[in-house]
Protein backbone atom coordinates (compact mmCIF):
# COMPACT_ATOMS: atom_id res chain seq x y z
CA UNK A 1 0.00 0.00 0.00
CA UNK A 2 1.00 3.13 -0.70
CA UNK A 3 1.58 5.84 2.39
CA UNK A 4 1.71 9.33 1.90
CA UNK A 5 2.73 12.07 4.45
CA UNK A 6 1.81 15.89 3.96
CA UNK A 7 3.17 19.19 5.52
CA UNK A 8 5.65 18.74 8.51
CA UNK A 9 5.55 15.23 8.87
CA UNK A 10 7.03 15.02 5.55
CA UNK A 11 9.88 17.07 7.09
CA UNK A 12 9.81 15.08 10.07
CA UNK A 13 10.26 11.44 8.65
CA UNK A 14 12.15 12.55 5.62
CA UNK A 15 9.92 11.51 3.12
CA UNK A 16 6.54 12.18 1.32
CA UNK A 17 5.83 8.93 -0.21
CA UNK A 18 6.39 5.54 0.08
CA UNK A 19 5.68 1.92 -0.33
CA UNK A 20 4.67 -0.41 2.86
CA UNK A 21 4.32 -3.99 3.76
CA UNK A 22 0.96 -5.48 1.66
CA UNK A 23 0.62 -7.34 5.05
CA UNK A 24 -0.28 -4.31 7.09
CA UNK A 25 -3.58 -5.21 7.71
CA UNK A 26 -5.13 -2.01 10.20
CA UNK A 27 -4.30 1.85 10.01
CA UNK A 28 -3.28 1.25 13.78
CA UNK A 29 -0.64 -1.96 12.94
CA UNK A 30 0.67 0.95 10.11
CA UNK A 31 0.79 3.35 12.59
CA UNK A 32 2.57 1.07 15.14
CA UNK A 33 5.11 0.06 12.02
CA UNK A 34 5.25 3.71 11.78
CA UNK A 35 6.70 4.41 14.98
CA UNK A 36 8.68 1.04 15.42
CA UNK A 37 10.96 2.32 12.63
CA UNK A 38 11.15 5.88 13.59
CA UNK A 39 10.25 7.63 16.96
CA UNK A 40 10.53 11.34 15.99
CA UNK A 41 7.75 10.83 13.52
CA UNK A 42 5.87 8.53 15.93
CA UNK A 43 6.14 11.20 18.48
CA UNK A 44 4.44 13.46 15.16
CA UNK A 45 1.65 11.15 14.36
CA UNK A 46 0.38 11.51 18.43
CA UNK A 47 0.81 14.93 18.35
CA UNK A 48 -2.44 17.00 18.30
CA UNK A 49 -4.79 17.30 15.04
CA UNK A 50 -3.03 14.78 13.35
CA UNK A 51 -5.77 13.41 10.61
CA UNK A 52 -5.81 9.74 9.05
CA UNK A 53 -7.36 9.93 5.28
CA UNK A 54 -7.81 6.34 3.29
CA UNK A 55 -8.33 6.30 -0.15
CA UNK A 56 -9.42 10.02 0.07
CA UNK A 57 -11.62 9.68 3.35
CA UNK A 58 -11.28 10.70 6.25
CA UNK A 59 -10.95 8.08 9.07
CA UNK A 60 -11.48 8.84 12.96
CA UNK A 61 -9.50 6.03 14.98
CA UNK A 62 -8.86 2.69 13.07
CA UNK A 63 -10.46 0.78 10.50
CA UNK A 64 -8.54 -2.46 8.38
CA UNK A 65 -6.41 -2.18 5.43
CA UNK A 66 -6.09 -3.68 2.40
CA UNK A 67 -2.89 -4.07 0.07
CA UNK A 68 -4.34 -1.58 -2.66
CA UNK A 69 -4.98 1.26 -0.28
CA UNK A 70 -3.55 4.73 -0.10
CA UNK A 71 -2.70 6.13 3.34
CA UNK A 72 -2.30 9.73 3.97
CA UNK A 73 -1.61 11.44 7.58
CA UNK A 74 -2.03 14.93 7.71
CA UNK A 75 -1.03 17.69 10.40
CA UNK A 76 -3.34 20.30 11.63
CA UNK A 77 -4.40 22.15 8.26
CA UNK A 78 -3.99 25.90 7.28
CA UNK A 79 -5.30 27.40 4.03
CA UNK A 80 -6.21 31.12 3.03
CA UNK B 1 -16.42 25.50 -8.35
CA UNK B 2 -13.36 25.22 -6.84
CA UNK B 3 -9.98 25.97 -8.46
CA UNK B 4 -6.87 24.93 -7.15
CA UNK B 5 -3.78 26.80 -8.98
CA UNK B 6 0.24 26.96 -9.02
CA UNK B 7 -0.23 30.24 -11.06
CA UNK B 8 -0.77 33.73 -10.15
CA UNK B 9 -4.49 34.44 -11.13
CA UNK B 10 -6.54 37.85 -11.63
CA UNK B 11 -9.26 38.23 -9.14
CA UNK B 12 -11.13 41.13 -10.56
CA UNK B 13 -11.76 39.26 -13.77
CA UNK B 14 -12.80 36.28 -11.63
CA UNK B 15 -15.75 38.80 -9.81
CA UNK B 16 -16.56 39.82 -13.23
CA UNK B 17 -17.22 35.92 -15.04
CA UNK B 18 -18.98 35.31 -11.88
CA UNK B 19 -21.22 37.88 -11.24
CA UNK B 20 -22.13 37.98 -15.00
CA UNK B 21 -25.15 37.01 -16.45
CA UNK B 22 -27.00 37.08 -12.59
CA UNK B 23 -30.18 38.96 -12.96
CA UNK B 24 -31.54 37.34 -9.65
CA UNK B 25 -28.69 37.81 -7.19
CA UNK B 26 -28.73 41.11 -5.61
CA UNK B 27 -25.36 40.33 -3.98
CA UNK B 28 -21.87 39.28 -4.44
CA UNK B 29 -19.46 39.18 -1.58
CA UNK B 30 -15.69 38.64 -2.09
CA UNK B 31 -12.87 37.97 0.33
CA UNK B 32 -9.21 37.89 -1.37
CA UNK B 33 -6.23 37.11 0.90
CA UNK B 34 -2.98 38.50 -0.05
CA UNK B 35 0.86 36.83 1.25
CA UNK B 36 2.04 39.26 3.86
CA UNK B 37 5.85 39.88 3.59
CA UNK B 38 6.03 40.78 7.54
CA UNK B 39 8.53 43.49 7.18
CA UNK B 40 11.02 41.31 4.93
CA UNK B 41 10.65 37.78 7.63
CA UNK B 42 8.21 36.54 4.89
CA UNK B 43 10.09 36.13 1.35
CA UNK B 44 7.83 33.49 0.10
CA UNK B 45 4.89 31.01 1.14
CA UNK B 46 4.92 27.25 -0.08
CA UNK B 47 0.93 25.82 -0.08
CA UNK B 48 1.05 21.73 0.06
CA UNK B 49 -2.20 19.97 -1.30
CA UNK B 50 -3.25 16.94 -1.38
CA UNK B 51 -4.11 16.79 -5.24
CA UNK B 52 -8.26 15.74 -5.81
CA UNK B 53 -8.67 15.38 -2.30
CA UNK B 54 -8.31 18.82 -1.06
CA UNK B 55 -10.19 20.20 -3.81
CA UNK B 56 -12.98 17.26 -2.90
CA UNK B 57 -13.14 18.55 0.88
CA UNK B 58 -13.06 22.08 -0.37
CA UNK B 59 -15.77 21.31 -2.37
CA UNK B 60 -18.33 19.45 0.27
CA UNK B 61 -17.82 22.83 2.39
CA UNK B 62 -18.82 25.14 -0.18
CA UNK B 63 -22.13 22.59 -1.17
CA UNK B 64 -22.85 23.00 2.61
CA UNK B 65 -22.34 26.70 2.57
CA UNK B 66 -24.75 26.74 -0.78
CA UNK B 67 -27.18 25.10 1.16
CA UNK B 68 -26.78 26.84 4.76
CA UNK B 69 -26.93 29.85 3.68
CA UNK B 70 -29.11 29.60 0.44
CA UNK B 71 -27.07 30.75 -2.07
CA UNK B 72 -27.13 31.03 -5.76
CA UNK B 73 -23.13 30.27 -6.29
CA UNK B 74 -20.11 30.43 -4.69
CA UNK B 75 -16.87 30.22 -6.26
CA UNK B 76 -13.21 29.39 -4.52
CA UNK B 77 -9.73 29.81 -6.14
CA UNK B 78 -6.66 28.99 -3.74
CA UNK B 79 -3.34 29.11 -4.81
CA UNK B 80 -0.89 26.17 -4.39
CA UNK B 81 2.77 26.01 -4.73
CA UNK B 82 4.88 29.23 -4.38
CA UNK B 83 3.23 32.36 -3.81
CA UNK B 84 5.38 36.00 -3.05
CA UNK B 85 4.64 38.64 -0.75
CA UNK B 86 2.12 40.67 -2.10
CA UNK B 87 0.40 37.75 -4.28
CA UNK B 88 -3.34 36.68 -4.31
CA UNK B 89 -3.81 33.18 -2.40
CA UNK B 90 -7.29 32.82 -1.93
CA UNK B 91 -10.41 34.18 -3.32
CA UNK B 92 -13.56 33.34 -2.26
CA UNK B 93 -16.63 34.84 -4.10
CA UNK B 94 -20.66 34.43 -2.97
CA UNK B 95 -23.73 34.59 -4.77
CA UNK B 96 -27.20 35.40 -3.14
CA UNK B 97 -30.55 37.21 -3.31
CA UNK B 98 -29.49 39.41 -0.41
CA UNK B 99 -26.50 40.79 0.90
CA UNK B 100 -26.58 39.51 4.49
CA UNK B 101 -25.90 35.36 3.22
CA UNK B 102 -23.20 36.58 0.80
CA UNK B 103 -21.31 38.09 3.70
CA UNK B 104 -22.17 35.46 5.91
CA UNK B 105 -21.15 32.30 3.92
CA UNK B 106 -17.97 33.90 2.76
CA UNK B 107 -17.16 34.48 5.96
CA UNK B 108 -17.78 30.99 6.78
CA UNK B 109 -16.06 29.87 3.67
CA UNK B 110 -12.98 31.63 4.81
CA UNK B 111 -13.14 30.34 8.70
CA UNK B 112 -13.15 26.96 7.48
CA UNK B 113 -10.23 27.36 4.85
CA UNK B 114 -7.90 28.81 7.33
CA UNK B 115 -8.65 25.77 10.03
CA UNK B 116 -10.20 22.91 8.22
CA UNK B 117 -8.82 23.01 4.48
CA UNK B 118 -6.48 19.94 3.48
CA UNK B 119 -4.00 22.71 2.52
CA UNK B 120 -0.37 23.29 4.62
CA UNK B 121 1.54 26.57 4.30
CA UNK B 122 5.09 27.65 4.84
CA UNK B 123 6.72 30.69 5.25
CA UNK B 124 10.30 31.19 3.95
CA UNK B 125 12.21 33.90 5.40
CA UNK B 126 15.82 34.76 6.14
CA UNK B 127 15.95 32.75 9.03
CA UNK B 128 14.91 29.64 7.53
CA UNK B 129 10.99 28.23 7.07
CA UNK B 130 8.18 26.91 9.31
CA UNK B 131 5.08 25.61 9.04
CA UNK B 132 2.47 28.04 10.16
CA UNK B 133 -0.47 26.22 11.67
CA UNK B 134 -4.09 27.53 12.30
CA UNK B 135 -3.79 30.08 15.51
CA UNK B 136 -5.96 30.31 18.64
CA UNK B 137 -7.95 32.85 16.64
CA UNK B 138 -8.81 30.84 13.62
CA UNK B 139 -9.93 27.98 15.70
CA UNK B 140 -12.11 30.13 17.58
CA UNK B 141 -13.62 31.98 14.33
CA UNK B 142 -14.47 28.63 13.04
CA UNK B 143 -16.75 27.41 16.00
CA UNK B 144 -18.69 29.97 15.89
CA UNK B 145 -20.45 28.49 12.54
CA UNK B 146 -21.00 24.69 14.84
Amino acid sequence: MQVLLFGKLCDVAGWRSRTIDPATTSLNALRALLAAEDPVLAEALEGPGISAVVNRELVRGDRPLTPGDEVAFLPPMSGG
Amino acid sequence: MITLTDQPFDPGAALTAFSAGRTETGAVASFLGLARGEAGAATALELEAYPDFTAAEIGKFVEAAMTRFGLHDARVIHRVGAVAPGEAIVLVLTAAAHRREAFEACDYLMDYLKSRAPLWKKEHGPDGARWIEPTARDVADAKRWE
